[in-house]
Formats: structure tokens, C-alpha cells, sequence
């Protein structure tokens, strides 16, 4: 048996590790049944009486959602709405492009010598080290110097001119989420031995067709847990969106600071609530999808 | 067929670049005619040259000098899956994510057959290899043994002129491997095909080849049939490579057109009647190569001419022979007797520090050339 298993540091270690993890968690899913507007103190459950809104104070006192208050609030805010629709598309939109370009990069680097390699491996890892914000402000500058030049140069005016959007947006996630893409499938590419497709070239299959049939479903793993590791990294992007957005193209994490800065009422608790769903059962369903994949390969 | 040869290496020099930034040529200047028909081995000790020789062939790696010649044609920059080649990988590179029927079905597959004569063929391939039924399991649930046996027949089904083998056996078992030897021998007179087979184990190479090359620092030291290959070494590496040799340094005395006279400065005396092998002259200082199991060992001196006489040094006892180790003033020669008779007296064998004479009969003797 692990002698470790029933040391008192141990057990006093997860009991925190826990707490920290999921306290505040439970706290923001409780808070968002508050029947109290500020969502200072929790002031107990909103009950379902009447076909209206009663409110005393800033005290919800029924509601024809009960407790659901705060829930059937947020549906009925377009604004929310707006960014979940925009945080989705700049996801999967940036996450199937970067997947694509970092699986070639990672390809490219396992598979090729060239001079400048040493210097394109680095240059993967100086975007995940420096500052967020140094990257935000770098890609802004960027966009805006060359929309000036461009709108300048060909005398572009309204609707026409080129401005931050929903495309910014999804280029500067793209720009930072293909760097982790790339490691994380190089490291699966590590244990790929090209003598597989060695075979598959032995057997008769040109170089698109090794790819398609063997390389691919090998390394696929791989570049699930690439793509699922971007996807979130653009869900919850917060500082590179800041600098890059323009109007229309407010994500969640946007829109909830904004939010921030007025007032927080339990809506925040409740879109937050939302959000925590979504992503755990996209994580349990690609955990499933992983799992039966795994079992039918061994 | 269009040529004589079923695959050809003309002058084939394969250089690399090293980590380091150096450069090895790791097939140097290499010739090989492979007939049709014929099971080839190359054997030589790791590093010599003999995956990289194959994967020239398989066209997995091109050729820095020289060409290589599959079927009369040059190959140049073809693609592998343009080579009527096919290669049972020494790591086997199984798909792992397909089935066993699948890995068989792939190669046929890309040839464009139809459903029923693809479950046909494999079936067919399947069985030659004795793996009838297994064909719905994933190469992870078989044993060591089977999954050569499914790269064998992955690369069999596809009916190649020539199949290249790049240590199939090296990850089995002796017992499992003397088998597959047996197995993969028959196979091959069955079916008629060319085989280059790549081995480091040079019992293998003499069981199964009908020629082989041995190669050393990416060279040809010599090419033959595993008997001339035993018997005729035309070099000391060569000699001293396959199987176990005594060699004793001299010089030639006197050389005439069928046979030399040697002075061995060791033993202080001269060898006479010795074979001579080309490009011999005399001056020349050459090395006496004579096999263990060739030297006769006697107790009283018979013939006075190439006879020695020395003290035994030590007697191992290994089943089927004894191997005495014989001190002739300063020089060791290994000699192996045959258990004819049971040794289970004593009496029956030499003493250590017993006085015995050595016969080196010079039919058995060679004279090499220093290398
Ligand atoms: N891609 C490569 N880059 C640099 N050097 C290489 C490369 N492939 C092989 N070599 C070198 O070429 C030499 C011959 O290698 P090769 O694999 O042909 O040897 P081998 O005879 O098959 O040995 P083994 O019995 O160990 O498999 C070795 O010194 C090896 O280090
Ligand atoms: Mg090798």
C-alpha cells in the first residue's frame, strides 16, 4: 500500500488544494441564485410566486423563474447573447485555423533540417513567455499602423475603412494559441516513428495519402488536445482581445468586465454559472470521445 | 524479366551529414549484383552500412554517388511506392491504429484491387504466414512472433519481385528465430523471390543465404557463398569476422606459382608448401590464417615439416568439442577437437602443460594479405 496515502500532510494538502480550486467556484454558482441585486451578503432564494418581477429594494422578492431569476434575465439580454455568439465564433474560427498551422509547424520541425531551425523553435516559446499584455499592445500597434496606411493610401471611407473587429479578433488569438498547438503536438510527434510512413510509402501510398491514412489518425491525439487547449485559451482570453476588439466583436470575458465596472448583480453569477457548464461537458465529452478512442486502439 | 539481376548497386557511395557537423560516408563505394531468385544477405557488425544499403534500394534514402539499378532500370529519385520493392521493417511499423486484415489490406488498396480479390489475397497471405484468424485483432494483442509474421505478409501480399528485410528477427527469441530462419527459407524457394536480407548474426546469414556480402565501414569486404565465404576469406577482417580464426604474422620467403614459403618470426620457423591467393609477392609481410577446428593436434612429432610443438595451456570443455589452447613459444593458437570419444576419463584428453605437436596442413592454411 502507498505508506503516503494517510499522512496528515497529505490529506491536509488536498483538503486545500480543493477548497482553493472549487470554493470560490461553488460561492459564484450559490451567488447566482441571491435574491439580492448588489449580490453582497446571499439573501436567501428568490421564490416563485407571481406572473411579475417584485422587487423591494434591491431585494428580488418573486419572480415567475424562482430561483432562476437571474438566468431568465440574462436570456433576455441581447447584449450577452451578442458576445457568447461573438466568444464562439472567434473560437472555433481561430482554433481550426491555428490546430491547422501549428500541426504543419510541429510537422515541419520534426521532419526537416534546415538553418534557421534552432531560431523557429525559440521563436514557439517567446510568445508563451512574454507578458500578455506586451503581446496585446504589440498586435494593436500593428493593426493600427497598417489600417491607417491602408485606409489612407486608398482613400477608404466609411462602412469601407478597415477597423477592429471580429477579424482582429481572431487573427491575434490565432496569432498566440498556434505556438501552443505546435508544442503540444511536437511532444506527441516525439514518440512517432517515421518508419510508419516509410511503410505506408513501402506498401504504395504517395506522400498525401500516408498522411491522410496513417500519419493523421496516429497523431490525432495530439492534435485533439492541441485544439482543445487553444479553444480555451481563446474562450477565456481576456488582455489580447481587450486590445484588439472594436464594436460588435465584445466576447464574454469583455462583456463581463464591462459589467464589472457598473455593477455586479448575480446575472454575472449566472452567466459565469453558464459558461462553467459548457466547458465541463465539452470536457467530459472529449474525455468520453478520448477514452473509447483509446480503448479501441489497444 | 529485363535483366539478369534483380537489383543492382553500382559504385554507391551514401554520405552524411553528422550531428556534429562532419561527414560519414556510410555506404562507401559499394557493388552488388543480386540475381533473381536469389536469397542475398548483407552481414556486418552495427554501423556498417547495411540499413542504410537497403533503404537506398527501398528508396527511402537516395544516393549521394552511384546508382541503384531494381530490374535493369535506374532508380534515380524514384518514390518508394514507385518500386516494385517491399521492406518487413526490423521494428515491423505496423499500423497500429488498424487492424491486422487492414495493415494486409492497405498495400493492395493503393494498387486499386476490388473488394473480393483484396478478402481474397489477404487470406491467402494470412494463412502462408499461419495467422488464419487473427485477422480482426490489432497488432498491440500479438505476440512478438505474430507481428513479424504480419509484416512478412504485409509486404508478401502485395506479390513484390523483391523483398528487402531488414533484420526481421532481431526482436525474437533464439528458439523462435531458428524457426523463422527455417520458416522464412522455405518461404522463399516456395515463392521464387528475391530476398535481401540485412543480419548482423552471422550464423543466420550462413544458414539461410545462397550469397552473402560482408560489409565493414560501409565497404564490400567480400562477397560469396557462405562456404567460400567460411573457407576462402580473401582478407584478415573477413577471416577473422566469420567464425574464429588463429592468425600468425610472417613474411613471404619465397613465392613460385602454385605455393609460397612463409617465415613466422614469432614461431622462428618457416611454413612451406602454403597456398598463395592473388597479388602475393615476395618481401611481402602477410598474415597465416588458419581456423581452430583445422589445426591437428598430435602427441609425437609425424611428419616434421609445418609441425609444431608446444605445451597445452589450458582445455575447455564445451559439449560437442574441447577447445585446447596451445603455447608455441610465446604464441597462443586455439585448436578445437571433436568429442568423437567420451571424455569422461580424464585420462582421455590432454593434461594442461602437456608437450603436443601442432600440424598446420597447408590446404587448410590461408595467406592474407595484411589489411
Ligand atoms: N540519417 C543519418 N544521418 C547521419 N548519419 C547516419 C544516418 N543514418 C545512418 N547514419 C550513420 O551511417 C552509419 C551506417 O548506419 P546504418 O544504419 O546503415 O548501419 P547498420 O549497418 O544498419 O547498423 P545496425 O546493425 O546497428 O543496424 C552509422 O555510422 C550511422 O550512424
Ligand atoms: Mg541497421
Amino acid at each position: 500500500m502507498n505508506p503516503f496515502r494517510r499522512s496528515p500532510f497529505v490529506i491536509a494538502a488536498t483538503v486545500l488544494v480543493y477548497f482553493f480550486l472549487y470554493a470560490p467556484i461553488v460561492g459564484l454558482i450559490l451567488y447566482s441564485f441571491n435574491a439580492s441585486r448588489t449580490n453582497v451578503t446571499f439573501e436567501g432564494f428568490i421564490p416563485a410566486y407571481s406572473e411579475n418581477v417584485v422587487m423591494d429594494g434591491s431585494l428580488v422578492k418573486s419572480s415567475p423563474c424562482g430561483p432562476f431569476h437571474w438566468y431568465c434575465d440574462l436570456a433576455k439580454n441581447n447584449d450577452v447573447t451578442e458576445a457568447a455568439g461573438n466568444t464562439l465564433t472567434i473560437a472555433f474560427t481561430a482554433t481550426i485555423i491555428s490546430t491547422i498551422i501549428g500541426t504543419m509547424a510541429a510537422l515541419a520541425l520534426q521532419r526537416y533540417n534546415f538553418k534557421m531551425k534552432p531560431f523557429s523553435q525559440l521563436s514557439l516559446y517567446i510568445p508563451i513567455v512574454i507578458p500578455e499584455i506586451v503581446m496585446g499592445i504589440g498586435i494593436l500597434t500593428l493593426f493600427s499602423q497598417f489600417f491607417g496606411w491602408v485606409n489612407e493610401t486608398f482613400n477608404l471611407v466609411g462602412d469601407g475603412r478597415l477597423s477592429l473587429g471580429i477579424a482582429t479578433v481572431t487573427m491575434s488569438h490565432i496569432a498566440f494559441m498556434v505556438p501552443f498547438v505546435t508544442l503540444v503536438v511536437q511532444a506527441r510527434l516525439q514518440g512517432f516513428d517515421k518508419s510508419y510512413e516509410e511503410a505506408a510509402m513501402d506498401l504504395g501510398a504517395n506522400e498525401w495519402t500516408t498522411f491522410r491514412r496513417v500519419t493523421f489518425p496516429m497523431i490525432l491525439p495530439g492534435i485533439m488536445s492541441g485544439a482543445l487547449l487553444a479553444f480555451t485559451l481563446s474562450l477565456d482570453d481576456f488582455v489580447i482581445t481587450f486590445f484588439t476588439n472594436g464594436p460588435g466583436s465584445t466576447t464574454l470575458p469583455i462583456y463581463v468586465y464591462g459589467l464589472l465596472r457598473r455593477i455586479i448583480t448575480p446575472q454575472v453569477n449566472a452567466l459565469s454559472t453558464v459558461w462553467i457548464l459548457v466547458v465541463f461537458f465539452a470536457v467530459l465529452a472529449l474525455q468520453i470521445l478520448q477514452n473509447r478512442d483509446s480503448k479501441q486502439h489497444s | 524479366m529485363t535483366s539478369e539481376f534483380a537489383v543492382e548497386m553500382r559504385d554507391v557511395v551514401k554520405r552524411f551529414i553528422t550531428p556534429e557537423g562532419g561527414e560519414i560516408a556510410a555506404v562507401d563505394h559499394v557493388t552488388m549484383q543480386i540475381k533473381n531468385g536469389e536469397f542475398f544477405s548483407m552481414l556486418g557488425s552495427s554501423g556498417c552500412g547495411k540499413t542504410t544499403s537497403l533503404r537506398m534500394v527501398a528508396g527511402f534514402e537516395w544516393t549521394t554517388e552511384g546508382e541503384v539499378y531494381i530490374e535493369g532500370k535506374a532508380m534515380g529519385h524514384t518514390p518508394p511506392f514507385q518500386r516494385k520493392v517491399n521492406t518487413v521493417f526490423q521494428n515491423y511499423a505496423l499500423f497500429q491504429h488498424l487492424t491486422v486484415f487492414q495493415n494486409l489490406a492497405f498495400g493492395l488498396e493503393m494498387e486499386g484491387a476490388k473488394e473480393d480479390e483484396i478478402k481474397k489475397r489477404v487470406g491467402h497471405a494470412l494463412e502462408m504466414v499461419q495467422l488464419t484468424g487473427m485477422d480482426r485483432r490489432k497488432p498491440k494483442h500479438l505476440s512478438g512472433g505474430q507481428q513479424q509474421r504480419v509484416a512478412l505478409a504485409r509486404a508478401l501480399v502485395k506479390t513484390p519481385d523483391v523483398l528487402l528485410l531488414d533484420e526481421p528477427l532481431g526482436a525474437l527469441d533464439l528458439k523462435l528465430r531458428k524457426e523463422m530462419q527455417l520458416e522464412l527459407k522455405a518461404l522463399q524457394q516456395q515463392l521464387g523471390i528475391t530476398f535481401i536480407y540485412v543480419t548482423h548474426d552471422q550464423e543466420e546469414a550462413l544458414t539461410m543465404s545462397d550469397r552473402i556480402a560482408v560489409m565493414s565501414n560501409g565497404k564490400v569486404k567480400q562477397m560469396g557463398t557462405p562456404v567460400e565465404i567460411y573457407e576462402r576469406p580473401t582478407n584478415k577482417f573477413v577471416a577473422d569476422f566469420i567464425g574464429e580464426s588463429n592468425f600468425l604474422e610472417g613474411k613471404i620467403k619465397f613465392i613460385s606459382k602454385s605455393e609460397a614459403r612463409v617465415f613466422v618470426p614469432s614461431l622462428n620457423t618457416e611454413l612451406v608448401g602454403m597456398p598463395i591467393s592473388e597479388g602475393l609477392v615476395k618481401g611481402e609481410e602477410i598474415v597465416v590464417c588458419i581456423r581452430p577446428e583445422k589445426v591437428r593436434i598430435t602427441e609425437k612429432n609425424a611428419i616434421n615439416q609445418n609441425m609444431f610443438r608446444g605445451k597445452v595451456a589450458n582445455t575447455v570443455y564445451i559439449g560437442a568439442d574441447t577447445h585446447v589452447f596451445v603455447d608455441l613459444q610465446g604464441t597462443r593458437l586455439k585448436v578445437w577437437e571433436q568429442n568423437r570419444i567420451s571424455r569422461l576419463d580424464p585420462k582421455s584428453f590432454y593434461a594442461v602443460g602437456q608437450e603436443v605437436w601442432l600440424m598446420l596442413m597447408p590446404e587448410n592454411t590461408l595467406v592474407l594479405k595484411k589489411d
